[in-house]
């Protein structure tokens, strides 16, 4: 009933390679799937279901940045700066082309504002072939800063003084996504779609070649990698992550606007791969959950618990407050005694289980 | 290009010299190093042995004379470009990509074989995984002709030395490179492993017709299994020819005991 090798003997390398290796594991996909995807959506309240909501878009937007930052090994503090140009490419493409009355299917602005943020990242991603480390932090941060600016000094982008675009529903062949259930399966399908293509990246040719940059770009060179091609598809698909995520965000809010993109946010999501775990496809997801919810489960705490020890009238205040104290806390106390993120500590539950009674 | 003994060259070395500031590395070296045969350059410390293999494998540029392999220029190439060509190596200090296992980083050799771009990767199923599985099947036999077998899923960092030594000389030969630079293969290790290594080593050439060029201190081991040898000395080549030739050479003697002796 664990995580067991014991018994299970592979007869093909297909087999071998398979994600899912073990029956165990797959019927534990296929029962989160039913949860996730079936019984939440029925069960859970519309607050709940909205918190699912932003974390299906945090995961797609980490899986980008940790293909980036922790399978290539290269940082970007300009990871929220994608998504508005993610977010505003598909808002304006959204408001300004009409089909039959409609405003452009969110199958075709999707993809097209994945595709131009990953333009725009292949050229922020020019620095990182000459330089590494803090400089090129600093390189992302210029250009997070620089499309922020440029986004909203652009009336022609931005849509005027407010810098803000506002968009329909999604809508798929006439069936309108307004209720909180039906937004909530839409962003998820995208977070399933996300997970399985960076799952599948990381396990073949290209994802083995960004971890070689990342472990050793002397090395990588030497067996045929050009490290200066792949860091540039390293930056590119992190982009395209982004940008989906931003129009994500866009058809969730209903709105495109800058607010949202800010450099806090980049910040957020390196948070996420950090706690969640670098170079860790289920850790991103860990850790887009454990962000997303944190503040959620602060505040619940101090709403049942707050009473007893202060005036309720400044709760809120203090709710705000202890977000940032826990959030700031949290990133020091992993990087010192888990520096590999929640992924590891899964990792142990799971090899602890796999002989478990026994103690070898 | 022919050789005295009859053998054409697969790799050619013509007057390269290369100057760091100051320092004089290599100054007109030339080599022919014969198909399918184990070649050795050995010297002192300081003599520029690596630096004239760096510039084999593309990461130094020479300042003058020319490098050919396969009868063709490979001058100002990068190294990615020459491990295309057919040009594997090893480093002096292991270079192996510690985050990954045995078998990651023997796949991760046959990179220049494989075709998977970044969208079939995405996609995977169909022809990203028999291309995955077409080349595992690769890389099992590799496994096996190094015994590496209960290894290939050990994460490489926390390998022994000499496994570690062996399973980078697995990741070059998993590109089936044609000329193999092994850059101090032996170094560090004991009697035992070695032992392994030179078996290795003359396996690969004699069952897979790799030509291997080698850089080793062993005297030894380097007169036992090299069929011919160049030595250098603070850049230059003072003598090159089989075991016994080298050997028998004053300029060599003197170069490793010192004038005097």
């Amino acid at each position: 009933m664990f995580h067991r090798e014991c018994g299970y003997y592979k007869t093909s390398y297909q087999g071998d390679q398979a994600i899912l290796p073990f029956p165990i594991a797959k019927q534990a996909i296929f029962g989160l799937l039913l949860l996730f995807l079936i019984v939440i959506p029925f069960f859970a309240n519309e607050y709940y279901l909205s918190q699912l909501s932003l974390v299906a878009i945090a995961v797609v937007g980490a899986l980008g940045l940790n293909i980036l930052l922790g399978y290539t090994g290269q940082i970007s503090i300009g990871h929220a700066a994608f998504m508005s140009v993610g977010a505003y490419t598909a808002a304006n493409l959204v408001t300004r082309i009409e089909i039959g009355g409609e405003q452009l299917p969110f199958f075709l602005a999707l993809p097209a504002g994945g595709i131009m943020a990953a333009l725009i990242g292949l050229v922020v991603g020019i620095p990182s072939l000459r330089v590494k480390g803090l400089y090129l932090a600093i390189a992302t941060l210029a250009a997070q800063f620089i499309i922020e600016w440029i986004i909203n000094h652009t009336p022609a982008i931005s849509g005027g003084a407010a810098a803000a675009i506002e968009v329909d529903r999604p809508a798929l062949f006439g069936w309108v996504m307004n209720e909180q259930w039906e937004l909530y399966l839409f962003v998820m399908f995208f977070a399933i779609l996300a997970i399985m293509a960076a799952t599948n990246l990381v396990r073949s040719r290209v994802g083995r070649a960004l971890v070689a940059i990342r472990d050793q770009d002397i090395a990588a060179e030497i067996i045929g990698i050009n490290v200066f091609k792949y860091k540039l598809y390293a930056f590119a698909i992190s982009s395209f992550f982004a940008g989906v995520t931003g129009v994500l965000y866009m058809y969730y809010f209903s709105i495109a606007t800058y607010e949202q993109f800010q450099i806090v946010v980049s910040i957020d999501f390196l948070a996420m791969c950090i706690i969640g775990g670098l170079g860790s496809i289920v850790g991103t997801i860990f850790g887009a959950f454990f962000i997303i919810m944190l503040p959620v489960v602060i505040r619940i705490v101090m709403e049942s618990f707050g009473p007893y020890f202060m005036d309720p009238s400044y709760l809120p205040q203090v709710i705000g407050q202890l977000r940032l104290i826990f959030f700031g806390g949290l990133i020091m106390v992993f990087l010192i005694v888990e520096p590999e993120g929640l992924n590891r500590l899964w990792q142990n539950i799971r090899n602890y289980f796999r002989v478990w009674p026994f103690s070898y | 290009m022919a050789e005295p003994n009859g053998h054409d060259s697969i790799l050619s070395v013509r007057g390269v010299s290369k100057n760091f500031g100051g320092v004089r590395a290599n100054n007109d070296v030339s080599i022919e190093v014969p198909r399918g045969k184990i070649f050795a350059i050995i010297g002192p410390n300081g003599a520029g042995k690596t630096s004239l293999l760096n510039m084999i494998s593309g990461f130094y540029v020479p300042d003058a004379g020319e490098i050919a392999f396969e009868g063709k220029s490979i001058n100002g190439l990068k190294p990615n470009e020459i491990a295309e060509h057919g040009i594997g190596r090893t480093f002096q200090n292991i270079a192996l990509f510690r985050g990954m296992n045995v078998l990651q980083n023997m796949m991760l050799g046959r990179h220049v074989l494989m075709k998977t771009g970044v969208l079939s990767s995405f996609v995977y199923w169909g022809k990203t995984q028999r291309e995955e599985v077409a080349h595992r099947e690769k890389v099992e036999e590799l496994i096996d002709f190094l015994r590496l077998n209960d290894l290939r899923k050990a994460p490489t960092g926390e390998l022994a030395y000499g496994l570690q030594k062996r399973v980078e000389l697995g990741r070059a030969l998993a590109a089936e490179p044609e000329l193999l630079l092994l850059d101090e293969p032996m170094a560090g290790m004991n009697q035992e492993e070695k032992e392994d290594m030179v078996r290795y080593v003359l396996d690969i050439a004699e069952q897979r017709g790799t030509t291997i060029v080698l850089i080793e201190h062993d005297m030894g081991v380097v007169m036992d299994i090299s069929d011919r040898i160049a030595v250098l000395d603070q850049g230059e080549k003072i003598a090159d020819g089989t075991p016994d030739e080298v050997r028998a050479n004053p300029r060599v003697i003197e170069a490793y005991l010192g004038a005097d002796h």
